[in-house]
This record gives structure tokens, sequence and C-alpha cells, in this order.
């Protein structure tokens, strides 16, 4: 594959036209087609043992398997939600040894021992978390689909708060952070609620917030 | 049921249930992650492989050549899908564009291919070993240069012309003439397309994530030449919709055939990244406003015309449609013109037509008053009107304009407003205050419903309305539970089945009131079916407490069906009601906003709506959709925009970096007032909708709310800090 535009044509547009006529030919340009063809006859698959919500789980695993599509497809889990698998919606948030993340943006092979908490794991329906029971008292949600990102989300910014770990919004990077709506909405930007329940999440996270502070 | 008299006193007045401000009923589902949507029916098939879809890389054209070799040969691939081995395809009736392109391409992203795996992974791997030549055709896709091109849309808005626009604008004392830009808008709902579909033998089944189930069976019997009743859809949950699953997209027609391709249940969800393009979108729209006005402030003329643009089969956007209702004045023009466009299929978004329109015309209101001297509230006021202004015999059913600006000035602290613009000032941030009207019509749809009483006295509610984050589900539970006098608890509520009775479905914020009214329908016969099995038909029962009473015999509701369950259907259907009156909502939003004297950056910082919508059925979940159109709304003013590839044709911000939608740190708290009311020329529920209305007139006031706080006029949406730089008050 040509390294340099053809004369003529804008960089940019060379990259669409690539995409239109090389789809085939994506590949970093170390790998040679058939290098990359035979990689391909044998997907490489690995064993991984993590907890799952106070679970031991063992599972064989293509590596490109996310930690979001080993819960959902695998474990059937569905709670954890795939809205953008890009990192860009936080739907997947899912709490991994104690802190929030992108479970879209994490390999399962990459969390070997590691401890998951879902939002099955947080509570269920006839013994609710303390965030779920609010979410539900201020209607914090519509749809349903980011909620549960929302949740994990929440569960552990007010853990993070707690830490004394700063935000962007907070004032001092020395002085514990406090807990206030500014707060809370710059540590919850991360999870993108369409249906724009957001003053109600708020709402509902604050009250958790106070009762647990 | 035939609703063909304005309701008069009925069970739903008792407003023990209804009205209340009840937590969702599926709530803990939800927030449990119990509640399984299109991709997550893991027990619903067994076997099931997984679908990736290809789009087309090219906006217009014909694809040449493809090759599967590679992609076949891959690891896991069971089936690949393509024009050339799909079989004959038709089209829905309410696609503009086929859901699989071959070997014509109308628009970017358009679907050329479904690999089919073992695993998702091998799927999208496999995918990307497509490979596929085009020739590619020269397009058309920017409105302002094919504007010209537009055509009257005579089905959809024909021409208003009421008086003499031109003569009565010429002559009026105050002239203004303006125009804008609304751009193209993602629905961007947090759950992509997403579908299961398995076959048994020639009967399909689909698990899919969809608003109108019924137009949708129709649509894929159609597309796949089957009959109706061999197409069953399931749709229990839906991660939002905002319009963008009104339809049968390419996921649902692409796993219907990748499982009779794979002889395998094939699920498929839409990746991120191809949503923009693959499916629809709020047209852009261009519109220019003249109003024309009495030096007192009566408007005289009102022309309101519009440019939106489509593929060939596509639909205009009814942007100029609000400035037939909204305001008096007894010259009028009113128009949209469809031109034609290769970019991906527009068609509808939350409160579309108003929407854009409400953008621009309650923008042209807020100048109109300044260039009067007036208070943009007093303004409005004083063009109000209590009837259809094009055919003034017709008076709206219930109007409260008026009251929802007056209400909410006073709640808002208006008076606090300084008219000049630029002059408040709170550190390094400007401060003003904004207001728009908001309009949207009630539409009125048949809606059915089935409702069965159970040997242990509760009740099973089973219709094909569906829930997008609405609320029906509890809404129609507390229908239920108010007919039949029972508690809220023992209702159990089944939606989105294609083989329960057909419903409006979810759209144009019809939902709530039709589909209500449908199991209204369904109950009255329920309840009449009960009384008949009790011995208690003279005279009329009284359905409280799951008990059943009439003069002084009471008895318990479970009695009628201690020898087996008793079921009732019935459909609610609209007479001419909608003929003799206007019916539409009203409301008024105000925003306050902060803009950075020095960065032009706007921070969002008060929102209030007031809302004049018929009897309010839950106003916890009726407020959530209001904060959640009003949290649109904010998006569309500032930052939501899919920038246009002018030269290759396609939506280039396609994913959620991208297109950016509000997030936390964007929106303040929000607050709703309801006035209290009921519009029983609507339905026996006296009910409308408010989804829609919330988002009318929300980017007018975010937009107005800059211009008082900083002097900046822009017409061009969105409104992001590059466009209110060169404006800002000098930095002193």
């Amino acid at each position: 594959m040509n390294d340099h535009p053809p004369s003529g044509l804008s960089r940019r547009r060379f990259l669409i036209l690539g995409a239109v006529t090389a789809t085939a030919f994506a590949l970093p340009p170390f790998i040679s087609l058939k290098a990359y063809a035979a990689h391909l006859e044998q997907p490489a698959m690995a064993n991984v043992t993590f907890e799952v919500n106070g679970k031991p789980q063992a599972l064989e695993v293509d590596n490109r398997t996310t930690l979001l599509d080993a819960l959902r497809e695998h474990l059937h889990l569905t709670g954890s939600k795939k809205g953008c698998d890009h990192g860009q919606c936080g739907a997947c948030t899912v709490i991994v040894d104690g802190r929030r993340i992108n479970s879209c943006l994490t390999l399962a092979v990459m969390q070997d021992g590691a401890k998951v908490t879902t939002v099955e794991g947080l509570g269920l329906p006839d013994r609710l978390h303390p965030m779920q029971a609010a979410f539900i008292k201020h209607d914090g949600y519509q749809c349903g689909y980011c909620t549960p990102g929302q949740i994990c989300s929440a569960v552990a910014a007010l853990k993070e708060i707690r830490d004394g770990i700063p935000s962007h919004a907070s004032p001092s990077l020395t002085e514990p952070p406090q807990l206030i709506t500014s707060e809370l909405q710059e540590r919850m930007s991360g999870n993108i609620c369409r249906c724009g329940a957001y003053s109600n999440i708020i709402e509902a996270i604050s009250e958790v917030a106070e009762v647990s502070a | 049921m035939k609703f063909d008299t304005p309701a008069t006193t009925n069970p739903i007045d008792r407003l023990k249930v209804i009205g209340q401000p009840t937590d969702r009923i599926e709530g803990p589902l939800k927030t449990c992650g119990q509640a399984p949507y299109a991709y997550e029916q893991h027990e619903a098939a067994q076997h099931q492989a997984y679908g990736f879809m290809v789009g087309s890389a090219i906006a217009k054209g014909r694809i040449t050549r493809m090759d599967l070799d590679q992609a076949r040969a891959a690891p896991g691939v069971l089936a690949i899908v393509t024009a050339a081995n799909a079989g004959k395809l038709g089209k829905g009736k309410y696609n503009a564009a086929h859901l699989l392109a071959g070997p014509e391409v109308q628009h970017y992203h358009q679907a050329v291919a479904l690999v089919v795996a073992e695993t998702f992974e091998q799927a999208r791997a496999a995918a990307q070993l497509v490979h596929v030549e085009y020739s590619v055709d020269k397009g058309r896709f920017d409105l302002a240069a094919v504007r010209d091109q537009g055509v009257e849309p005579k089905d959809e808005l024909p021409d208003v012309r009421h008086g003499d626009f031109d003569t009565a604008f010429a002559a009026a004392a105050v002239q203004f003439d303006q125009t804008y830009s609304t751009p193209d808008q993602s629905h961007a709902m947090m759950e992509p397309h997403a579908t299961l579909a398995a076959w048994q033998g020639d009967h399909l089944t689909l698990w899919t994530s969809n608003q109108m189930i019924a137009w949708s069976v129709g649509d894929i019997a159609a597309t796949l030449g089957l009959p109706k009743d061999k197409v069953r859809l399931i749709s229990p949950y839906i991660g939002g919709g905002f319009g963008g699953k009104l339809f049968i997209r390419a996921d649902a027609i692409l796993a219907a055939l990748g499982a009779r391709l794979a002889s395998r249940p094939v699920k498929v969800a839409l990746a991120r990244p191809q949503m923009a393009n693959n499916t629809t979108h709020r047209p852009a729209t261009l519109q220019r406003i003249r109003l024309g006005a009495t030096t007192d402030g009566k408007l005289t003329a009102i022309a309101h015309e519009g440019w939106s643009g489509n593929l060939a089969e596509g639909k205009v956007e009814l942007a100029a449609q609000p400035s037939q209702l909204l305001y008096a004045g007894e010259n009028r023009l009113v128009s949209m013109r469809l031109a034609p466009l290769d970019l991906p299929e527009g068609n509808a978004m939350r409160a579309p037509g108003e929407a854009p329109g409400l953008m621009v015309l309650e923008i042209a209101m807020d100048e109109m008053a300044e260039k009067l001297k007036l208070d943009p509230i007093q303004f409005r006021i004083l063009n109000d009107t209590q009837v259809d202004p094009v055919k003034t015999e017709r008076p709206f059913s219930r109007r409260r304009l008026i009251e929802c600006l007056q209400t909410g000035a006073e709640h808002f602290g208006w008076d606090k407003r300084n008219a000049t613009p630029g002059t408040r000032r709170e550190g390094r941030w400007l401060i003003g205050m904004g207001v728009a009207a908001a309009i949207r019509n009630n539409l009125l749809v048949k809606s059915g419903a089935k409702v069965r009483l159970e040997r242990d006295g509760k009740i099973t509610v089973e219709t094909d309305m569906t829930d997008i984050g609405t609320g029906s589900y509890t809404i129609i539970a507390q229908t239920a539970a108010e007919m039949m006098g029972v508690e809220l608890a023992d209702v159990t509520v089944h939606l989105g089945d294609s083989n329960f009775p057909v419903s409006s479905g979810s759209g144009g914020q019809f939902g709530a009131n039709c589909s209500t009214a449908g199991v209204y329908a369904a109950c009255m016969k329920l309840r009449e079916a009960v009384t008949k099995k009790l011995g208690m038909t003279e005279g009329e029962a009284v359905f409280a407490e799951g008990h059943v009473q009439l003069g002084s015999r009471q008895v318990p509701l479970r009695n009628a069906a201690q020898n087996g369950a008793i079921e009732a259907e019935d459909s609610i259907e609209f007479a001419d009601l909608a003929k003799q009156y206007q019916q539409s909502t009203f409301g008024a939003h105000f925003v306050e906003v902060a803009v950075d004297a020095f960065t032009g950056e706007v921070r969002v910082r008060r929102m209030l709506a007031v809302c004049s919508a018929g009897r309010i059925l839950n106003p916890k979940t009726a407020r959530s959709q209001v904060i959640g159109a009003m949290t649109m709304g904010v998006g569309a003013a500032l930052m939501e925009e899919l920038a246009v590839d002018k030269r290759l044709g396609f939506f280039v911000n396609h994913d959620l970096a991208g297109y950016e939608v509000p997030v936390h740190a964007d929106i303040p708290h929000q607050e709703v007032i309801f006035l209290d009311e009921t519009d029983p020329i609507s339905s026996p529920m006296k009910a409308k909708g408010v989804g829609e209305l919330g988002i009318c007139g929300v980017s007018a006031a975010v937009a107005n709310a800059i211009y008082n706080a900083t002097g900046a006029r822009v017409r061009e949406y969105p409104i992001t800090l590059d466009k209110i730089l060169d404006s800002l008050p000098p930095m002193i």
C-alpha cells in the first residue's frame, strides 16, 4: 500500500478513498496480508479468571473480547450496556477493583484476577442498593439504557470524593473535594443520558451522598 | 369505542391512581439491569450467531464488484448477506431509501453487506475483509446550493396563503425580515438499533428496538415479501428512540436475512459510528421569517418560509408549520420547499417541524419585540389567539399560552431582566434571560388494548404500545388500576408485542393520551362484562378498592372471575372533534445563561418550563419527559450539528465524541410547572402529550438569553462560541 497520497488528492480525500477501494487493506503497514490471514485462521484465545459480583468466573475468551462483551455475551450479565463500544458514552461503566471504568475499553484478558462489580452486583429488585432506590424515587432515568452505567458511576464517584480524589471542578488539588452539585456533575459527565434525566440523577446521587456522608 | 363527543365525568376523574406521581413500575428492573433490550435476549432463541453490518463507503453510485472470498474464509464466518443473495427485496412504506444497497447506493453507510459469524469479534473482523468497489456518481449534498430546486410538498404542507401577506407586509408600520438556519441533527439515542431474528419455518420473529410495532410489522413484511401474519415483533424495552426508531432499519432486515442464510438465529446491532449515516436524522433547514406589525405591536402579516432537503422519496421537515397557529395576524404565508439531496434519509426527530420551526420563529419574535420596544412576553400576549387564525370558526380546545407565559415570568423572576443586552455582569460572566413560547399539536391515533381480570382478582393489560422511556408501562397500569378499582401493584402490563392489539405506538407525543384512552376503552368493556357476570347491570356500578358496588350491594371484584378469567378488548377511535377544534399543547420556556465575557463560553444556569397540556397522567414521568426535552433543546441550541462533508456527502462527526450532546455538567437543575387542566375534547383521559412540547422553543429561549447577556444575535444554530466572540461587549 502506498504510504503517500497520489498527487492531486488531498490527504483527507485519500484517506476516504482509501477506505472505499481498499477496506481489505486497512492493516498496519508492517503486517502482510498473508500473515494476517494466517493469523486469522487461529483466533487467539486465552483463559481468564476474575471475580464478578463476588462469584469466581473462569472463561476462555477471544483475546479481542472486551470486558463488556465478556459480561454481556459470555456471562449473560446484560445490565452493563453497550452504547458506543468506544468509551464515549459511559453506559458500560462497571467497578473494577474499586474504581469505575468503561468496560468497553478494556479487554477481558487484561482483567485476570480482578474483582468486577456490575449493576447486578450492587443490588437486585428485591434488595435494591440505595443508589438504585434513589434513582427510582427521583426518576433518574427514562429509557433505562444508560441507567446501570450511571448507577455504577455514581456509586464509584461518591467513593472518589470520600477518598479525596480531586476533579476538574475541585477548587484545589490538595484540599478534600466537597460533596457539592458541581463536583457530582463534573464527575458524572462521562455518562451520557440522551433522555436528559441529568437534573433528576443529580438529585438522586445527592440524596444518597447526604445519607451516607 | 368511538370518541365523538367531549368527555363527561368518568371513572378516571376519581384520580385515585391517575394523576399521582407514581414511581415507574419497571424501575426496579431498569435500575438493576434486569430489563432485557433487543440485543440481550439470550433466552429467546438457542445458538444465536452475530451479524456485523458493512456500510457503503460512498454516498451515491453503484457497487461494481464485491469480493467476499477473504471474508468468507475468515474464522467463524457462517454467511454473508449482500443484495446478490438476499432475494428480491421490497421497500417499506415508511422508508425512503432501501435498507440494503446493491447495486445502486443511495447514501453513505447504506448497508452493503452483513457478515454473520459465530462470535461478535469474528463477525466484526471479517466485516473488515469485505472488499467493495464502487463507481461514484455526483451527488447533491449542500442544502443552500439546491434550495431553489425545492418543490411544494403538496401532500404534507401545501402553501398556506391567508389574506394578502405581500400587501399587508408592505403596508406594515414595523417590518422585520431575517433568514436563519438549523443544522442536521442526530437522535443519538443510547441504545443502538438492534435486532435478534429467528425463523421457525416461514415464520419470522424479531426481538427489536422499535417505537411503532404495527407499522414495522407491515414494513418488514413488505420488505421481505412475507404475509404480515408471518412476522412477529417483540420490543419490550427500547433504549431511547426520539423518532429514530419509528421505522424498521437495516438491523432488522439484515438480521432476518442473515438468520435465513445461516439457518441460525442472528443478532445485529449497528455500531455507534454507523448510526448517524445509516439511519435517519432531523434534516437541516433554512428559514426566512417576515413579520409586519402596527406600532403598538399587533402582528398584521406573518410569513414563514422554509427549505429542507431529502432523498427522492423522503419527506419535508415541516418547520414552517407552527406559524400557522401560534400567533394571531390576518395575513399569512406559510410554506415549505423540499429540495433533492443525496445525504442519508431525513425523517422525524422529537417534535418534527415544530422543534426547528420554533428554534427560528421564537428568535424572530424576540427580535421583533425589541424592534417594537415591547417586552417579549407582552408582545406574545398581545398576539395571542383563541381560534385557528386561518380557519377562525375553529376554536382551540384549550389554549392557555398567556397563563404559561405569565406564570413562568412570575416564577422565574422575569422582572429582574434588563432589556438592554450586555448590561448584567457577575465577575467574568455576562448574565441574560430569554423566553420562548411553545406549541405542539395534539395528534389522535386509534389505539387498542386487551384487559383481563384474572382469577385472583388481578388485572393484566396487553397492547402493542411501546415504552421508549416515556412512562407507558406506568401510566397504562395507572389507567387500568383506576378503571378497575384495584391497587397499582395488582396490574401487570405487557407491551411491545405484535401479538397484542394494535396501539397508537410511540410518536408525535400522542402515545400517552391515545394508548391510555385505548386501555380506558378496553376497561369499560371489561367493567361491563364484570357487572353482567355479577348481575349488577341495573344502574352504574362503582369499581373501587377491589370491589364492585351497586347501591348497597358490594362484591369483591375477583368473584366475577372465580370460574375463569374474563377478558375484554377494545380500541379508542377518534371521530372528528379534531376538525371542529384545534387541539394543541402550549408552553413557555425560560432560560438564564451566563456567558464568559472573555471566551464566549455559554453556561445554562436556570431553566423553567410551564406547560398547558391537558390532564397530566403522572406528574413524575411527565416532568421527566419535559426536562429531557429541555435538555435536548439545550443541545440543539449550543452544540448539536451533524457536520456535512459537502464533497463526499456524509455526516463527518458520526459518533458520540464528534456529535456532542449535553452531559451532566451542561445541565442545571430544571423546573417544570404543569398548569392544572383537563381537555375533555382530546379523549376520555382528558390528557394530551408533553414529550415533544418540552423541546419546542427551548433552543430559542437559550438563543434569546445569550442575546440578552451579550448582544450577540446568532441566527445559525448551533450557537457555538466562535459565532458570538466577535459580538461580545468590550472587556473593561
